[in-house]
């Protein structure tokens, strides 16, 4: 009678009912994407290492390119990096809390930390948005040359760098931006520069203190100063002004620079943008007491993976593109 | 899983109370490898960058190193991979490390190779 008769156990793994990896099918399917996000991540940051080492002898440094904090002028390379690396880690803190107060069936302390952790989240993203303002905009102006390489001015007495306003000459003229209204109607061009070519060589002639740095790296690590008979022979090669940075130009160097910078902390900041939207909808279901009913708080969980995701690949960004 | 948490880090060397408290524990420690990070970044001693490891210059080992400390601490503590089961920890972290250092070693090389055939060859690409 009992010859046919299973035991529990074994109609539970016949029927695909065990748990080898003893996580839930939402908690797997998670940790799956993020494994196939961190490739995306990965090929990133990988292809930045190619570009970076193809110019190895060329490329800019970090330091000198991002060194502003809001509300302060002055030189002050990394520091408000490390400001945005604290906020992401202590929003990650505030969400680890939260899974926590979730597994205690605290909803009270849930919704808190989930406050808290969306305001770190939306901290960080205006920070980036701060930064990325601040490179395109751009720091000291510089030229291009023909081969599309950058040449930025130094003045010679204190080493410090020289903005183009500080020593280009006004040329009076009425050139005026192209507009599509004023001309033939499907040629328009991009904005002037706030001073043309023929401005900045007349000053710099003008000028003896003021020397060029080419994008080479010398010996010292450091950017490679022209004596002023150099750089006058080097000026000639010098085709247009840049001021700021967009994906076709770029005044901090390599132009592979600004559009690496561009694309992965882009990317990784649609990541936290996404993770505050995410956030904010299980904060509301928090409140609501969508997950006291369900019995278990494992939705926080979930995108707290994400979240702390986020943070580790910024993480790796910090390292790669800020540090090394 | 409630109670299933593994609260010592650092091998057994430091054991918490609560889950609670390792959280803490380990936001001090991530906090100070960052802040160790920025001061080298910062300062970049001289004696850290003229020394190469390895064709690497020892400050750029210390950085990766020093990431990998905070991501294993991210990885184990925040996302909790310490209370999940062996088979799912390595199948998750296993799988990018091999597939990155592959990516990583081929793309490497092959800019190595690209920078020498525009430093020796007849290509003029800085003018």
């Amino acid at each position: 009678m009992n010859s046919t008769v299973t035991t529990g156990t074994e109609t539970s793994v016949w029927g695909g009912g065990n748990q080898p990896l003893g996580a839930s099918y939402g908690k797997m399917m998670m940790w799956f994407f993020l494994v196939s996000d961190a490739l995306t991540f990965s090929g990133f940051l990988a292809a930045y290492g190619f570009s970076r080492f193809k110019f190895i002898e060329t490329w800019p440094i970090a330091d000198e390119v991002f060194t502003h904090v809001p509300l302060f002028h002055g030189n002050y390379p990394m520091i408000y990096v490390a400001f945005m690396t604290f906020i992401l880690i202590m929003s990650s803190v505030t969400m680890v809390l939260a899974v926590d107060a979730g597994h205690k069936m605290k909803k009270n302390a849930v919704t808190w930390y989930m406050f808290a952790t969306v305001i770190g989240g939306i901290i960080f993203v205006g920070s980036q948005a701060w930064e990325w303002g601040t490179f395109i905009k751009g720091d000291f102006g510089a030229l291009e040359t023909k081969g599309g390489r950058i040449l930025q001015f130094v003045k010679a007495d204190t080493g410090e760098r020289a903005a183009l306003s500080d020593f280009a000459a006004s040329i009076p003229g009425d050139r005026t931006v192209h507009e599509r209204k004023n001309g033939i109607w499907f040629y328009q061009e991009p904005a002037l520069t706030s001073v043309s070519l023929e401005e900045v060589v007349k000053g710099f002639k003008a000028d003896s203190n003021i020397l060029i740095r080419t994008e080479v790296i010398n010996e010292e690590g450091e950017k490679t100063l022209l004596d002023r008979k150099a750089s006058l022979a080097k000026l000639a090669e010098a085709t247009q002004v840049v001021e700021g940075a967009n994906l076709i130009h770029n005044e901090y160097g390599s132009r592979l620079f600004a559009d690496f910078f561009f694309f992965i902390t882009g990317f990784h900041g649609f990541h936290v943008f996404s993770g505050v939207v995410i956030n904010i909808i299980i904060f509301f279901n928090v409140i609501l007491g969508t997950y006291e009913r369900r019995g278990h708080y494992e939705m926080v969980e979930k995108v707290g993976l994400y979240w702390h995701f986020v943070d580790l690949v910024w993480v790796f960004v910090f390292t790669f593109f800020y540090l090394v | 899983m409630a109670d299933g948490h593994k609260l010592e880090i650092f091998r057994g060397l430091v054991k918490f109370k609560s889950n609670t408290q390792k959280i803490w524990g380990v936001l001090a420690f991530l906090t100070l490898i960052t802040a160790v990070e920025v001061v080298l970044g910062i300062i970049k001693p001289e004696s850290l960058t003229d020394t190469y490891v390895l064709g690497m210059k020892l400050i750029n080992w210390i950085f990766i190193i020093l990431t990998l400390v905070k991501a294993y601490y991210i990885a184990w503590d925040f996302m909790h991979l310490r209370d999940e089961k062996s088979a799912l920890r390595r199948a998750i972290v296993w799988t990018p490390i091999f597939l990155v250092i592959y990516l990583t070693f081929i793309l490497l090389v092959e800019a190595d190779y690209i920078y020498n055939v525009y430093k020796d060859g007849f290509v003029s690409w800085n003018f």
